[in-house]
């Protein structure tokens, strides 16, 4: 990894295009608001959550154990379990396991882990052809984009783009911009992959069940249910934190998952792969990558418990106006925020900047991971280890002056308000102050609140 | 490659300190009119929902949906296709299958989902790789929520589950909601009582 993330310019570029703005941020907010109908339609919403939160805390504390059992129970039912400790390695056991048999095509369903892998631009240079099934991955595999959002991956595409990157890329008309005409020839070009000769199937995985060593796989396209159903061998790509101990708790995080995302009741396929069919092969590959590492800091394991609905991404007022590219990572939104630093704080110091605090994101999550707060703390991290910009560094220094002195600081808001009044832009608009940008000025008050004070309520005394 | 001691041990130095595993309380049930109530949450999901009095009229129905000409693959005894399917059926042959018929074991009155293994499907690709599924069910077989299904020893002895609810949809392209992405175009429930 190299180069900060420059999330502020980033987001200027998606801001720039206005139609898009504008459309993102309708879209995601349409999706907060069915999740909240679906949320207010369960008497017992606020009792799942806390439930969900104390599963994947329980789990997470207990987390070997849990492997453990979850790989005994899968070998027993005829499953291959394999360990990765880092995305190489994953990579290299899905190659692997395709070239031992002579395989040279790969189906998939989305994964947001094989993305955090970089697992296709391993694969494509050694002869595997990834084909992507989900039409949104798909979109942003064929624009050679990471996803943009956890659940939709092209969000920030408009019609438009599509037809221009398919007529471009799958042959269609490019000025013919209608989406069933897209979406159905997405269809036609993908179908025909699942039954090639010498082609595996790939899922990922949103639960595994210590249980019962099963692996369960939420899709609305049933294209996971294509990749693990149609080729002789199954990989499922498992990050370690999708554990959870027993198949009733599906009935907790199930009757969550799909109505925090998208705001239906559930997806419309939730699939349980729990042993190989007759004559093909089924092997789980379990993912570290950083989790341990994450699972051992005390005040940012939480984000562990991500069930990766993007409920958080959907009502941030940040994300809905910057597009999920500009987080610059796998992971968007304030999930990203989050996450994206435990792999590369220097790398990805801007996200936690990239926040209101407002706490939405907070109370929607269906684990009740403490985002908000989490991202407070990255802030202090970051300043600690001298990440912060050395802009953002020297206003936050200067205000610190500032504020620290009642004379320095009055004498200050004084002058504000008067140059607010005659020359706002240049203060407020100055390239130091990022802030100003996309905002409007206050009206500023005739008296400061201290003059007024000392007119209306006597004393004279300008120290009180 | 990491061997499974080192990943774990690795994982066992990193957990926290152990949190109680709560209890999963048994909610209240909505109750009420079970079928009405799973007849709705397909609606919104994009299936439907339809009625015949014997396992005979299936048949005719599917030719008056789907045309006379339709190729039909049925993984119940109760409807005779005009393809046949056994455990042996390569899955990629069902690619060019107009219809898929198949029963449900049960139905979940919360969201309009039906439930299948490879028990149901005989061959799991039937339920996806063909264009449209008609689905048997038996209007006693429902239950009322998710958090009775996942209380079901079902889960323990299959292969491989789905609950399936709706066709195949996809909303990846501003929000318009397209049925039939990967999956079938199309799912329609047929309630029929086994014989």
């Amino acid at each position: 990894m190299s180069g900060r993330i420059d999330h502020a310019k980033a987001a200027g570029a998606f801001i720039a295009k206005t139609e898009h703005v504008a459309f993102h941020d309708k879209r995601l907010w349409d999706l907060r608001q069915k999740r909240d109908a679906q949320a207010h339609n369960i008497p017992e919403w606020e009792t799942l959550r806390e439930l969900a939160s104390g599963i994947k805390e329980h789990t997470l504390s207990h987390l070997s154990g849990y492997l453990e059992q979850f790989a005994a129970a899968a070998e027993a039912n005829g499953v291959t379990v394999h360990w990765a400790a880092s995305a190489e390695e994953h990579n290299e056991l899905v190659y692997q396991l395709m070239s031992e048999r002579g395989m040279t095509t790969l189906v998939k369903s989305k994964s947001m882990l094989t993305d955090e892998c970089a697992m296709r631009d391993y694969l494509e240079p050694r002869g595997i052809t990834v084909m992507e099934t989900d039409l949104g991955e798909r979109i942003q595999q064929l624009d050679h984009q990471d996803p943009s959002h956890m659940v939709v991956p092209a969000v920030h595409k408009l019609r438009g783009d599509v037809a221009q990157l398919f007529g471009r890329t799958i042959g269609t008309d490019p000025a013919n911009s209608d989406i069933h005409y897209l979406a159905e020839s997405q269809r036609m070009n993908t179908r025909p992959y699942f039954v090639r000769d010498k082609t595996a199937g790939m899922t990922g995985c949103n639960f595994a069940v210590a249980e019962t060593g099963t692996v369960v796989v939420c899709t609305n396209e049933g294209n996971a249910d294509l990749s693990a159903n149609v080729p002789p061998l199954h990989i499922a790509s498992i990050g370690i934190e999708k554990l959870i101990p027993k198949v009733a708790d599906l009935g907790v995080f199930i009757r969550m998952l799909s109505r925090s995302a998208l705001g239906s009741p559930i997806t419309q396929y939730t699939s349980h792969f729990r042993a190989p069919r007759p004559g093909t092969e089924m092997h789980f590959i379990l993912v570290d990558h950083g989790r341990s590492e994450r699972l051992a800091m005390q005040d940012f394991w939480y984000s562990l418990k991500c069930i990766r609905c993007g409920a958080c991404m959907n009502t941030c007022p940040v994300y809905r106006r910057s597009g999920g590219l500009s987080y610059g990572g796998t992971y968007s939104g304030p999930i990203g925020a989050i996450i994206n630093p435990t792999f590369d704080l220097k790398r990805y110091s801007a996200l936690p900047f990239a926040s209101t605090l407002n706490g939405s994101c907070t109370n929607v999550c269906p684990v009740k991971i403490n985002i908000h707060e989490q991202i407070y703390k990255w802030r202090e991290v970051i300043s600690e280890r001298h990440e912060v910009p050395f802009v953002k560094q020297e206003v936050l220094k200067m205000a610190g002056r500032l504020l620290a002195s009642p004379t320095l600081y009055r004498a200050t808001v004084a002058s504000m308000g008067g140059a607010l009044r005659r020359l706002p832009n240049f203060v407020l608009y100055n390239p130091l102050n990022i802030w100003g940008r996309q905002r409007e000025l206050p009206e500023a008050p005739k008296l400061t609140f201290h003059a007024w004070y000392r007119k209306n309520r006597g004393g004279g005394n300008g120290n009180t | 490659m990491a061997t499974r001691e080192a990943f774990l041990a690795k994982v066992r130095a990193a957990q926290p300190q152990a949190r109680q595993r709560p209890e999963v309380p048994l909610f209240a049930s909505i109750g009420g009119d079970l079928r009405a109530r799973f007849t709705t949450a397909l609606g919104d999901m994009g299936g439907s929902c339809l009625q015949v009095a014997a396992a005979a009229e299936v048949l005719p129905l599917i030719r008056e949906r789907f045309g006379v000409d339709a190729s039909i693959c049925s993984a119940t005894p109760e409807v005779l296709g005009t393809r046949d399917l056994t455990a042996d059926t390569p899955p990629a042959s069902l690619q060019d299958v107009d219809v898929g018929v198949v029963r449900a074991r049960f139905g979940v009155a919360e969201t309009g989902s039906v439930w299948f293994s490879e028990q149901e499907y005989v061959v799991n690709a039937l339920g996806y790789i063909v264009q449209h599924l008609v689905v048997l069910l038996d209007p006693a077989q429902l239950v009322d929520g998710l958090q009775d299904v996942y209380r079901r020893p079902d889960f323990q002895h299959a292969r491989y589950a789905a609950l399936v609810t709706g066709p195949s949809a996809t909303a990846d392209i501003e929000g318009v909601l397209i049925r039939g992405a990967q999956g079938v175009r199309s799912l329609s429930v047929v309630w029929l009582a086994p014989a």
